[in-house]
């Protein structure tokens, strides 16, 4: 089980990777991705895809727009982690 | 023999500098070997070289700036006797028939590429301002590197081979890996899109027309086909698009071609520009091969590849030279749709909005559907209205039927 601090610092680290621009220590935990921190639908896509890659949660594509900040993410991925522990 | 010469990336390019070398004089080339990194203003380019044969002579040295057409490698005929290779002091080419006094002397380091070698300095590294750029970011000591490059030159890719596992980037340095710095990179984009813009609107006699299109088949079969598919391998709505503009304009291929010299020539496939806008600013729309012949996973993972290297700074030469008709996608960001302007010299510009629901009214009703509004904007010169209201028809015909993409 990955913390919610763990998976805070994943998040920042594959947003930041996927958008070199974006200052990590800046980020606003409630920035829209993308309206406001100019991650396009491929980009959006790539991070999805890294996050998968490192946690292994499956994260469908209905549920895209529960990922659209930072502190959405966190809280999306802490639950989907919760569920698939108590399942 | 012939001239291997400094190619033209882009309707937009006047000059270039050779970054690094990655042939040496006697090695043996294919058609479509990478053999150097050029920096036009607007992006670092891999350059493919176009004929079987083996190097003769390096004719201008890494960090020089020579316009587009000049002369930058002797390219011998296979079986031909490959020249000795120059000794590590040698700082001439080894067969410099044109080379002249000034391009020798100019192997030192043009001034804003901070390298270490030097005239008279034979006894130091001799390095590409590439791999030291490469260097410093992977924490590697440059001493411990053996060089395969020119005269014993370490490239990149030494440099790379030595990095210790798991060292290099996954993605692009936070600085845009250009021999001038990420300001002055701005400013050379702007003013080379400028350039081609201001040329475009002078030159082509534009005319536009839009057309909505409902989406509902589309988006139903693109969420459907995404719930079967692991993450890695789904498929982003502007795939469905670029696929319906290639085999649209295979139906009308008086729009996917060029204006030289007053007369349209077709072109030699489908080559799709795709526009890809660069974060912190620029734009750069380098070719989809073939996406005619390319399946919704193909484009999917063609795309993907593009836009990686065009914000990597990695697209090859061939990728900037043949897009035959460019496709811009705007709906990302929000907006309804695009008028857009024709890059020279091409005759047509597909430019899409964002797919959103709209009002439709569809056999007597009103109703709510998803779509998106095309538009075109082509060159007069060479087709007419009726010839891109009939192209926009075929492509909204192609999003009816998503399951033949």
């Amino acid at each position: 089980m990955t913390t919610e601090q763990e998976l805070r610092t994943l998040v920042i680290s594959v947003l930041t990777e996927v958008a070199p621009d974006i200052d990590a220590a800046a980020v606003d935990p409630d920035a829209d991705f993308l309206e406001e921190l100019d991650i396009d639908s491929m980009d959006f896509l790539n991070i999805i895809v890294a996050i998968n890659g490192r946690t292994g949660i499956e994260i469908p594509e209905r549920d895209y727009p529960k990922l659209s900040t930072l502190n959405d993410a966190v809280s999306y991925l802490a639950e989907a982690q919760k569920q698939a522990a108590g399942a | 023999m012939t001239d291997f010469v400094m190619p033209s990336l882009g309707a937009d390019m006047e000059a270039g500098t050779v970054l690094e070398w990655y042939v040496k004089p006697g090695d043996t080339v294919k058609r479509g070997d990478i053999v150097a990194l050029v920096d036009t203003s607007k992006a670092e380019i891999e350059v493919e070289i176009f004929q079987d044969g083996v190097i003769g002579g390096l004719l201008v040295p890494e960090g020089a700036r020579v316009p587009v057409g000049t002369p930058l490698a002797t390219v011998l005929p296979v079986g031909a006797e490959a020249p000795a290779p120059a000794p590590v002091e040698a700082l001439a080419p080894p067969s410099p028939p044109i080379v002249t006094p000034t391009r020798v002397t100019a192997r030192a380091p043009a001034p804003v590429l901070a390298t270490g070698g030097g005239n008279g300095a034979g006894h130091r590294l001799r390095v590409s301002p590439l791999a030291r750029r490469t260097a410093a970011q992977l924490g590697v000591d440059l001493s411990a590197v053996t060089g395969s490059g020119p005269n014993g030159a370490i490239t990149r890719r030494d440099v790379e081979r030595v990095a210790p596992t798991g060292a290099p980037p996954v993605q692009a340095p936070t600085a845009p890996p250009s021999a001038v710095g990420p300001i002055d990179r701005q400013a050379a984009m702007r003013e080379a899109i400028g350039a081609l813009m201001a040329r475009s609107k002078r030159e082509i006699p534009h005319y536009y027309l839009q057309q909505e299109v409902d989406m509902s088949l589309a988006i139903d079969w693109l969420h459907e086909a995404n719930l079967q598919r692991p993450v890695n391998d789904r498929l982003l709505p502007s795939v469905l698009l670029l696929s319906a503009v290639a085999r649209a304009v295979v139906e009308m291929p008086e729009l996917n071609g060029f204006w030289i010299d007053g007369a349209f020539r077709p072109g030699p496939g489908v080559h799709l520009g795709v526009a890809v806008s660069l974060r912190g600013g620029g734009l750069i729309a380098p070719a989809l091969h073939d996406a005619d012949r390319k399946d919704l996973d193909e484009i999917m993972v063609g795309v993907r590849d593009l836009v990686q290297r065009a914000r990597a700074g990695r697209l090859r030469s061939s990728e900037m030279s043949d897009p035959t008709l460019t496709v811009t996608n705007l709906g990302d960001r929000g907006v309804d749709l695009v008028h857009g302007v024709i890059y020279p010299p091409q005759v047509a510009l597909v430019g899409f909005g964002a797919i959103r629901e709209r009002p439709w009214a569809a056999d007597g009703m009103l109703g709510v559907r998803p779509t998106v509004i095309a538009t075109l904007a082509a060159d007069h010169r060479a087709s007419d209205g009726h010839t891109g209201g009939r192209f926009l028809a075929l492509i909204e015909r192609q999003l009816q039927k998503p399951e033949t993409l």
